[in-house]
């Protein structure tokens, strides 16, 4: 398990420098003049040629990709255009509301996701199994940022339970920060009336974020929960008289949720990628939505950096899965 | 041919030269109606080309298509005249959604396209050479998924800067890897078949055995995948108009519109709604026709 785990890390390391470099290949496929993009279309002449000079375009191209790692290397993303600040203080700042809203959502898909799925095998071709065959086809035809839109619309101002859009009122203290979550921390200072405010804000969000994967998730479950029930063993422990339930829930469950397994980490990336629309939608202070509002701005260097955020983010995950699968299923750990 | 060899026979119909195969898709076609989801995309997706098709003759307003100013019929919610409302130009938005199918099935369709078109040779080469070669195209296939297409796709449209065509080429560019991983594990597979080899043994040359041999045996997956993509493709793209960098206004595209019509929520509601239902009901189409045609053509790939 440990060589395993190290050759994991291995691979983890060498796929951020190709991403690295896959973002340097991105900054430089524009055709046209870097410098004159981000001058503005009324700059002068000069102009061009400072922001040339000060951004280092004027140099041979293998010296611009090498000071473009070092500078990774050392944690430097480059400035926002927009705020004039480091792009890595911004990550920081931001990342913590996007990863709460994910791992949220990715909750959500789980806790409802796999028991659906596995009531819609048990009752297989039952009005269970119909009514989430819909949900699960169309959750994955949903445009997210519709589907927030409606979800603003009914619950928010129709009903008004819900609040339309941002983490937290303006007037709310946000509590002190420690994971930066704001719900767990609030609940670590004692905050009730903050966690329940933050709670407000983040369900909508977090259920048009879910629904996609949560779709998924059903999916695999159902179709693996079908083929287990199927298999010999269960037959096996019906015929000694083990409840069905016990049977379903413990027996075929368990060697159902390794695929199901394998499309959590593969929808955790999904969702990292779509917050930039549901961020959009909801104004959740999150990357996403920070490189949204950078991209419209033409401010480049903040979406290269959220792009390896994300992408780091991703790969962490997808690590994580192949450890707990090679964890599950020993065999895996000689591939 | 045969009819030369029994000149007394009549020559051949097409039906009978083709029997085979006709009573191939007859069963094919056969287990496709007996699905009613299958058939509600088959519906869904020829009403969106159809309508795509036909789309700027049919509608009642054509010149609200193109950006046409009413002033006098702002906002207005959905009545007889203006099925689905207008919008802050007084333009019909029923008209412009229509149209704006014509858009997607164009967005679908380059972005889908351009995915297998580089693609699929890339995953046949992969997997049938294997070696270094494999190695190189798997490893860059693989960086490419190493990122989610949409925070990728957003960081290219940012350095092409926003417009249609752009966000086009930055999905395909985010597209093609898909078709390398699967094109790539079937030629694997396919290669290892005894007709490969005995092709190889009386001295078929390779682009022959990948074109008669590899392809048309890894077909099928590769039209599920297409099907399927075309909607995720619409998806994606009405993804990247919704958060303005798309097709510009007033260019009927209904992320775009339903990005304009954000701005209007909640009293104006019509103008978010319909845009997005035609996204809904478009993916919804392709996903469902794709899922039937899986069914049918490769019964043996897991759902995913």
């Amino acid at each position: 398990m440990l060589s395993f785990t190290l050759r994991k890390l291995l691979t983890v390391a060498g796929t951020m420098l190709g991403i690295a470099v896959l973002t340097f290949v991105i900054t430089n496929i524009a055709p046209g003049d870097p410098a004159r993009l981000v001058a503005g279309p009324n700059a002068t002449e000069d102009m061009v040629e400072t922001i040339r000079s000060e951004y280092g375009l004027d140099r041979p191209i293998v010296e611009q990709f090498v000071i473009y790692m070092k500078d990774l290397m050392t944690g430097d993303f480059g400035t926002s255009i927009v705020s004039t600040r480091p792009v890595l203080d911004e990550l920081l700042r931001y990342a913590p509301a996007t990863i709460e809203l994910v791992l949220v959502a990715m909750l959500l898909g789980i806790v409802v996701g796999v028991p659906l799925g596995m009531l819609s095998a048990v009752y297989k071709d039952g009005p269970i199994d119909h009514v989430t065959r819909i949900l699960s086809i169309s959750g994955v035809a949903l445009p997210a940022f519709w589907f927030g839109i409606l979800m603003q619309l009914y619950f928010s101002v129709e009903l008004g339970w819900l609040p339309v859009s941002g983490r937290l009122p303006l007037v709310a203290r946000p509590p002190d920060m420690v994971t930066g979550s704001l719900l767990i921390d609030s609940l670590i200072s004692g905050n009730f009336k903050t966690f329940n405010s933050a709670l407000s804000y983040i369900i909508l969000p977090a259920i048009v974020l879910s629904f996609p994967c949560l779709a998924s998730i059903l999916r695999v479950n159902r179709a693996e929960m079908i083929e287990v029930l199927q298999s010999d063993y269960i037959v096996a422990a019906r015929a000694h008289g083990i409840s069905s339930r016990r049977i379903v829930a413990i027996y075929a469950l368990k060697n159902a949720l390794l695929p199901t397994l394998a499309m959590i980490g593969l929808r955790f990336g999904w969702m990292l990628g779509s917050t930039v629309l549901v961020e959009t939608v909801f104004d959740w202070p999150g990357i996403g939505l920070y490189a949204v509002s950078s991209a419209l701005a033409s401010d480049f260097k903040p979406v290269i950096g959220v792009t390896l955020l994300i992408g780091f983010l991703f790969i962490i995950a997808n690590t994580l899965v192949d450890l707990a699968y090679a964890w599950i299923d020993p065999r895996l750990r000689r591939a | 041919m045969s009819n030369t060899e029994h000149p007394s026979a009549p020559p051949m119909t097409f039906a009978e030269r083709h029997a085979s195969q006709i009573r191939q898709v007859r069963l094919y076609a056969h287990m496709f109606r007996g699905s009613f989801s299958s058939m509600l995309g088959l519906a869904l997706v020829i009403a969106f080309l159809f309508l795509a098709a036909f789309g700027p003759w049919i509608v009642p307003y054509p010149e609200d298509t193109l950006g046409a100013v009413h002033m006098g019929s702002r906002l207005l919610p959905p009545s007889a005249e203006h099925w689905f409302g207008t919008d802050e130009m007084g333009a019909d938005i029923f008209s412009r959604v229509i149209v704006g199918a014509r858009t997607s099935l164009w967005i679908g369709i380059v972005i889908t396209g351009l995915g297998a078109l580089v693609g699929v040779p890339l995953g046949i080469i992969a997997g049938y050479k294997g070696g270094w070669v494999r190695a190189c195209i798997m490893r860059v296939t693989e960086l490419f998924l190493a990122v989610p297409g949409l925070a990728l796709a957003l960081a290219i449209v940012a350095s092409l800067g926003p417009g249609l065509t752009n966000c086009m080429v930055a999905l395909a560019i985010v597209w093609w890897p898909g078709y390398v991983r699967l094109v790539e594990a079937k030629t694997l597979a396919v290669k290892e078949e005894l007709f490969v080899e005995s092709a190889r043994s009386i001295g078929a040359r390779t682009p022959w055995i990948l074109w008669h041999h590899i392809l048309p045996n890894c077909l099928s997956p590769i039209i599920v995948k297409m099907s399927m993509d075309m909607g995720m493709a619409i998806l994606a793209a009405a993804g990247l108009g919704f958060i303005g960098l798309g097709a510009p206004p007033p260019a009927p595209e209904w992320g775009a519109m339903v990005s304009v019509a954000r701005s209007y929520m909640p009293d104006w509601w019509w103008y978010s709604f319909f845009p997005g239902a035609a996204i809904f009901l478009t993916v919804l189409g392709f996903n469902l026709l794709g899922d039937g045609l899986r069914d049918i053509l490769d019964p043996r790939s897991h759902t995913r």
